[in-house]
């Protein structure tokens, strides 16, 4: 009953943060879509980092290195210290200017523009909310099956098809509805705040949980000693890379440029107060993520010796669970539950709001600045897309051959694809809007062909041409992308000097 | 200072591909995997050299428009603009 009872102030609190911002509400729906471009370096980094960071960055981590050993850093971490920043680097600071100066909020307004084709949305919009999606059931279902997991037996005749525990659809639902809460009255700065608050209880939880299962794991009195059992209880391969092929090491490298066409992170750039918000957040970014990941992946290769005594039919996502819940109290096992919530929710309250944003903006299209409508019909929406993902979320958590996780994990590679389409277009001129629809259309296509033949994502060895299907899907976008362009007919003058003035080719 | 940049971030990249630690499983102190410190090495490196690029690197276009922007910051109402995609 501890943990619930800390879950429950966790989410109290950020009920609280939701409505609290929402006094600072301007009325406008720059502010609620963008909080008026008004947030400042602090609240970029916490928000920038805390909605690229899921749960799979505390759990996920410490499953696969229990499975693949200390690798996982390299593959996963490391590579996103270095290019997340770079993308932060060419692609937000560029979007923010141009949001800035012409007035986007999504995407699709800026493509429109960049393209002059009003027609782009028809493709780009399916493609991105067809990627997002499963992401978003992603964090539902996560959030549902934790509490489900964390209650085990506190309820046992409520739920007594459950064992006792809050069933995950009931889970969800709160989880649901916090997040809802506060994106509906606080909109992008309540977003904002909410994820700064998340992002330090999952970073500072993190830390602590690692402290006390160094001891707990190595199990010596002192805390060096403990950490030199713990280490050296593991084999060796597990200590090494020797099991990672190199050509899926260097496939990975890819992944991190995938955050250059989320639009939820699209969203956040232009919200930064000015150009020089996101110098706290390139510098810091690499360290944030060196902080979370770098615990969780010696936990999970300790986890990985006999000695812990992990349970063989364990699924990986629980190793963490199991371990706190070993080696510490209810009141740390409910304080990393809360940590684990905190990932999730900072990711969905931005998807969602960004959902909302992308269906107000790109479909329904107002303009005629009526500014109440225009709040009202983003926030019915918001309320909408929450309903949505939670009804597939549920009928997701029944499909019998697809599992969202894995399509989840596709669909980052659908977004590493598109990379390119958005480089181009911010520093090619040469780029057309045919060369975009071809190169959007071949990486859908590739992308489902692909997911076909690997089982819906059910076959984790699946490879094109000995490759891992990311290098394929991010070749054959540039290909089609710049084959296509230099056949095609370019954009107007007037609309490449809109977007490629002369003083500022540096 | 721009030019050392680009190549500076490849070099960075060509190291993240460590093939020299890859069957390594020395630990450091005793209970740190080489192969881990050194990646977490390559974070702090990784922060550095973006510390270097925001410092000596930032697009000057950006710099011009931040000074006036701190110089004419305008109202938040004043940013409600109608897009014009």
């Amino acid at each position: 009953m501890t943990s619930l009872i800390i879950i429950g102030i966790y989410l109290a609190i950020l009920l609280f943060l939701g409505l609290a911002s929402s006094r600072l509400f301007r009325g406008t729906s720059l502010d609620y879509m963008l909080a008026s471009h008004s947030i400042g370096p602090f609240l970029l980094l916490m928000s920038l980092f805390g909605t690229t960071m899921t749960s799979f960055s505390l759990v996920g981590s410490t499953g696969k290195s229990y499975a693949e050993g200390i690798g996982v850093y390299g593959l996963m971490a490391s590579s996103s210290a270095l290019l997340h920043p770079l993308c932060f680097f060419i692609i937000g600071l560029k979007v923010w200017q141009l949001g800035k100066t012409h007035g986007f909020s999504t995407q699709i307004e800026y493509f429109k523009a960049r393209l002059d084709s009003q027609r782009i949305g028809w493709v780009l919009f399916p493609v991105l909310v067809g990627f997002v999606i499963p992401y978003v059931l992603i964090g539902i279902l996560g959030a549902g099956s934790t509490i489900s997991a964390v209650t085990r037996d506190l309820f046992p005749e409520a739920f007594a098809n459950t064992g006792g525990s809050i069933p995950p659809w009931l889970g969800s639902m709160v989880i649901c509805g916090v997040v809802l809460t506060y994106v509906f009255f606080g909109g992008m700065r309540g977003t904002a705040w909410a994820n700064a608050f998340q992002t330090t209880v999952f970073m500072a939880l993190g830390m602590i949980t690692f402290f006390i299962l160094v001891k707990g794991i190595g199990g010596k009195e002192g805390f060096l000693e403990s950490l030199q059992a713990a280490s050296n209880a593991v084999s060796p391969e597990k200590l090494s890379r020797e099991k990672m092929p190199h050509n899926q090491y260097f496939a990975f490298l890819l992944v991190p440029f995938s955050i250059g066409m989320f639009p939820h992170i699209f969203q956040h750039w232009l919200t930064a107060r000015n150009a020089n918000a996101f110098k706290l957040s390139i510098i810091v970014h690499p360290i944030f993520v060196m902080i979370v990941w770098a615990p969780c992946v010696l936990i999970g290769t300790w986890a990985s010796a006999a000695a812990v005594g992990i349970p063989e039919k364990l699924p990986s996502a629980a190793i963490l669970g199991f371990l706190v819940s070993k080696h510490s109290g209810e009141v740390l096992s409910g304080l990393l539950t809360a940590g684990i919530l905190a990932a999730i929710m900072s990711s969905l309250d931005s998807q969602f709001l960004c959902l909302g944003t992308m269906f107000t903006r790109d479909v329904l299209g107002r303009r005629d600045g009526d500014e109440k409508q225009a709040i009202f019909y983003a926030r019915l929406f918001v309320v909408a897309i929450v309903v949505v993902c939670y009804v597939l979320a549920l009928l997701a958590s029944t499909a019998k051959n697809v599992s969202v996780f894995n399509l989840g994990v596709w669909c980052f590679s659908g977004f590493a694809a598109l990379f390119p389409v958005i480089a181009a277009a911010l520093y090619w001129r040469g780029l057309t809007k045919c060369g975009t629809y071809a190169s959007i259309i071949t990486t859908a296509l590739a992308w489902l062909l692909m997911l076909r033949a690997a089982d819906w994502g059910n076959n984790h060895h699946y490879s094109f041409l000995g490759q891992d299907p990311i290098v394929t899907l991010f070749a054959a976008s540039t290909i089609v992308l710049v084959t296509v362009s230099l056949m095609t007919k370019q954009p107007s003058e007037s609309t490449l000097a809109k977007f490629f003035p002369e003083q500022r080719q540096n | 200072m721009r030019f050392i940049v680009w190549p500076l971030l490849m070099l960075l990249v060509i190291l993240h591909h460590d093939f020299w630690f890859w069957d390594n499983s020395t630990l450091v102190f005793g209970w740190f995997p080489v192969g881990l410190l050194y990646h977490v090495g390559l974070s702090i490196v990784a922060a550095g050299f973006w510390l270097l690029t925001v410092q000596c690197a930032w697009p000057t276009y950006l710099a011009d428009e931040a000074t006036t922007t701190a110089n004419n910051r305008p109202a938040a109402s004043d940013h409600a603009e109608v897009p014009q995609a």
